[in-house]
């Protein structure tokens, strides 16, 4: 009896350590060489698996990282330069630190300046909805309002504001992952530079048509009267397509076309004092009559450019 | 012993209320806005310009490739603008705006009533009348019609059906054209089967409709004695059953074959035309006339005026409404088309296209949707669906964004038909996350078709 018990332990026990040879000697031939920055890349990054650097994930984002001769074309949006400094110093790199960037909803349309001129039955999802026709207001360029852009949103940094109908950006939640950019159909959603001391200017509507039909579909529409693109001294502000376009690059913060929009399009974030409209306003007069008396003094005439 | 297809389908109540209204035309409307894209396909291209004088009938755009259509002025006067409009969706669209005067018809369009019966022989030349004529499907999907009777080389046509199902509940176009131009419908169809150069023919209608299957059948042996060229053509009775319609369910149900996966009805050697194009071919091969008018149902149980209208081609709908009296109070939503497949509009500025079969009223009790709730794995959607497929399935993976498995499961042989949503005791929004899902996928499809033409040029 004991030496059954004796023989059945002995029996397993070599097996088990000839197969152990066996997977060890199979280990030892089919190893794959894995670069250990790898791990330590991956261990620097948040580990949100956003997709938000273009890559399939974190570990496919390190492994990328590690391969590349520089970082330049490796950004992790959710980390940020923090996160960035740390993978550069895994990999002894030298990278540029970047400007922070946050979404933006680039729509002005509240229930109270948009009227709805239909109701919509169908899916809540703006995708579907998109698909469908133009919207439940009379501006097919605005938002839809389902939340598709909410529901993409992992950092929990959108909601929708039900006294407004238009999703709201948390900026201290917002990582710049674009994926509300990707989910929005209407391509109202953008990643702007979040500005010195989170200031910064954009004009938020889209709409391309002309000036009457967008004023009769929105009070707060951009109405492509171009006043702000004349008033701009630092040529910030492109304008294409009926709609006025702020470039972040290049917009110095002074609020001019803040103060000159007539539907209060242009929208000014993160100023510590509200805007000074009759300063600003004031102001603008007093260059432009500047100006005029230049010109009239410098015959002949020539064309003056801002 | 009547046929029908063999999987799927749904049977929502009948509701044809306006089929007793003959169809009467409707006084011209002071302007048509004609769109430039009213088929499948790309949209023609303007020959007119701001200012210049047309007739009814005179062609006001061209076909813009090998998949589209000329578009004719369905009216005389002035062209006032040609220039994106809003459709019936709220999408701009490019409309050509004329002003009516008149009601002049272009030269060579015959205009009475006389039934011409004498069917030209070249099948050259019949489609050639055809694509002038601008004639497209007008059971819904505008395919132009020379396109589908130039079949690809290597492929052939057994049997030429007739679509006279009208399943769509309400819809009684159709059903009022079979009855009172039943002899045009039957030469039409025969110069179908001509220009396809097939024997047989049949004029597919649903038992619902015992009074244009008897008189089809009457008309077919009045016409057997005119002419040897009428031989061939039956009238096939059909049980009632929705999406009868359907392509590839009426190649079923006639003919008990299938059509494989993104394949065409011609592929299992079939050729399906609705009744109103066989009008629309006879109008055009035997008269000249092009497509400028067609038949549309204005009904709902909530419109005090029910009517089979004959509408020129870019009628505003608000005036077709006004003419009958106005939107009824208690309409909640108005649909270009049936209940089941129909458009709902947002916008009653927009036009008829060639297409429009329909303008239908409903209340809210009708129409509102109940909120959505859990999936049970019922399987009805499944069950319902006539094309075979799992709309729980689709619809979940479409939530899911996963357009490879959408794919593996056949997404893009989806044929839009609702019976899904319709059988769904959940009420879950199937059809609205699935059509879109389909969109994108066959999206996918044509751009990985068209890399793979690309690569085998270079």
């Amino acid at each position: 009896m004991s030496q059954t018990i004796i023989w059945t332990i002995a029996i397993i026990a070599g097996l088990g350590l000839v197969l152990a040879v066996i997977l060890w000697l199979i280990a030892e031939k089919f190893k794959v060489v894995e670069d250990p920055r790898i791990d330590e890349v991956e261990k620097a990054m948040p580990g949100a698996n956003c997709g938000g650097c273009g890559f399939a994930g974190c570990r496919a984002f390190a492994d990328s990282a590690v391969k590349a001769p520089n970082l330049d074309n490796h950004y992790c949006p959710v980390g940020g330069n923090d996160v960035m400094q740390k993978v550069a110093a895994i990999l002894g790199h030298e990278i540029k630190a970047k400007a922070p960037m946050v979404a933006v909803v680039r729509c002005n349309g509240t229930c109270e300046a948009r009227p709805t001129v239909n109701d919509y039955d169908g899916a809540a999802s703006c995708k579907v909805k998109a698909a469908l026709y133009s919207g439940d207001t009379g501006c097919r360029y605005g938002c839809l309002g389902c939340g598709d852009c909410v529901a993409a949103c992992q950092f929990g940094a959108l909601s929708m504001d039900p006294a407004t109908g238009l999703p709201v950006v948390d900026e201290e939640k917002c990582t710049a992952c674009g994926a509300c950019v990707k989910a929005c159909p209407k391509a109202i959603i953008e990643l702007r530079a979040k500005g010195p001391r989170g200031m910064r200017l954009f004009v938020s509507c889209v709409n391309k048509d002309r000036g009457p039909a967008v004023k009769k579909a929105c009070a707060s529409a951009c109405i492509g009267c171009g006043i702000c693109f004349k008033t701009c001294t630092h040529d910030a502000i492109v304008f294409e397509n009926n709609v006025a376009y702020i470039d972040y690059a290049k917009c110095k913060l002074c609020r001019e076309c803040e103060a000159m929009c007539p539907t209060d399009a242009i929208h000014g974030v993160g100023f510590p004092k509200p805007l000074d409209r009759e300063g600003i306003k004031a102001r603008i007069k007093e260059r432009q009559a500047k100006a005029a008396e230049a010109a009239k003094a410098a015959k002949p005439v020539e064309k003056e450019e801002q | 012993m009547s046929r029908t297809f063999s999987i799927g389908g749904v049977h929502p109540h009948d509701s044809k209320i306006s089929r007793e209204c003959a169809i009467e035309p409707l006084p011209l409307p002071p302007t048509v806005y004609i769109s430039v894209s009213q088929h499948i396909g790309a949209p023609a291209k303007p020959l007119v310009a701001v200012g210049d004088k047309v007739k009814v009938g005179q062609p006001i755009a061209e076909p813009g490739g090998f998949v589209s259509a000329y578009i004719h002025s369905s009216v005389s006067g002035t062209v006032k603008s040609i220039g994106p409009r809003p459709d019936l969706a709220g999408l701009p669209q490019m409309c050509i705006e004329i002003a009516v005067e008149g009601d002049e018809w272009m030269e060579g369009i015959d205009t009475t009533d006389t039934l011409v019966t004498d069917i030209p022989s070249d099948p050259k030349e019949i489609i050639e009348k055809i694509r002038l004529g601008g004639v497209v499907g007008l059971g819904g999907a505008t395919f132009p019609t020379h396109v589908k009777l130039s079949p690809p080389p290597g492929k052939v046509c057994d049997m030429l059906i007739i679509n006279g199902c009208e399943c769509e509940p309400y819809l009684t176009s159709d059903f009022r054209t079979l009855l009172e131009k039943g002899e045009q419908v039957v030469v039409g169809t025969a110069i179908l089967k001509a220009a396809l150069g097939v024997d047989k023919a049949t004029i597919a209608i649903e038992e619902n409709k015992p009074e244009a299957i008897s008189h089809i059948r009457e008309v077919i042996s009045k016409m057997l004695k005119v002419s040897s060229k009428y031989a061939g053509i039956t009238v096939m009775t059909l049980k009632k059953r929705y999406p009868q319609g359907g392509e590839k369910q009426l190649i079923d149900a006639v003919m008990h074959r299938q059509v494989k996966s993104m394949a065409l009805p011609i592929d299992s050697g079939a050729v399906v035309q609705n009744v109103a194009t066989a009008l629309a071919v006879y109008d055009a091969v035997q008269k000249g006339k092009p497509i400028i008018d067609n038949s549309v149902t204005v009904t709902g149980e909530c419109f005090p005026r029910q009517a089979n209208l004959l509408v020129r081609v870019g009628t505003p709908l608000q005036y077709i409404i006004d003419y009958l009296g106005g939107v009824p109070e208690t309409a909640s939503k108005i649909i270009s088309g049936g209940p089941m497949m129909g458009k709902a509009i947002s916008n009653l500025q927009a036009s008829t296209l060639k297409g429009t079969s329909a303008l239908l009223f409903l209340t809210e009790a009708q129409t509102k949707r109940r909120p959505a709730g859990n999936c049970i794995r019922c399987g009805r959607c499944a069950d319902a669906c006539p094309m075979g497929l799992e709309p729980f399935l689709l619809n979940r993976l479409a939530l899911a964004g996963m357009t490879d498995e959408l794919e593996k499961n056949a997404v893009q042989d989806c044929i839009e038909c609702g019976c899904c949503l319709y059988s769904c005791p959940a009420n879950i929004p199937l059809l609205d996350v699935i059509r879109q899902a389909k969109g994108q996928v066959l999206g996918i499809i044509r751009a990985r078709a068209a890399a793979a033409k690309a690569a085998a040029g270079k």
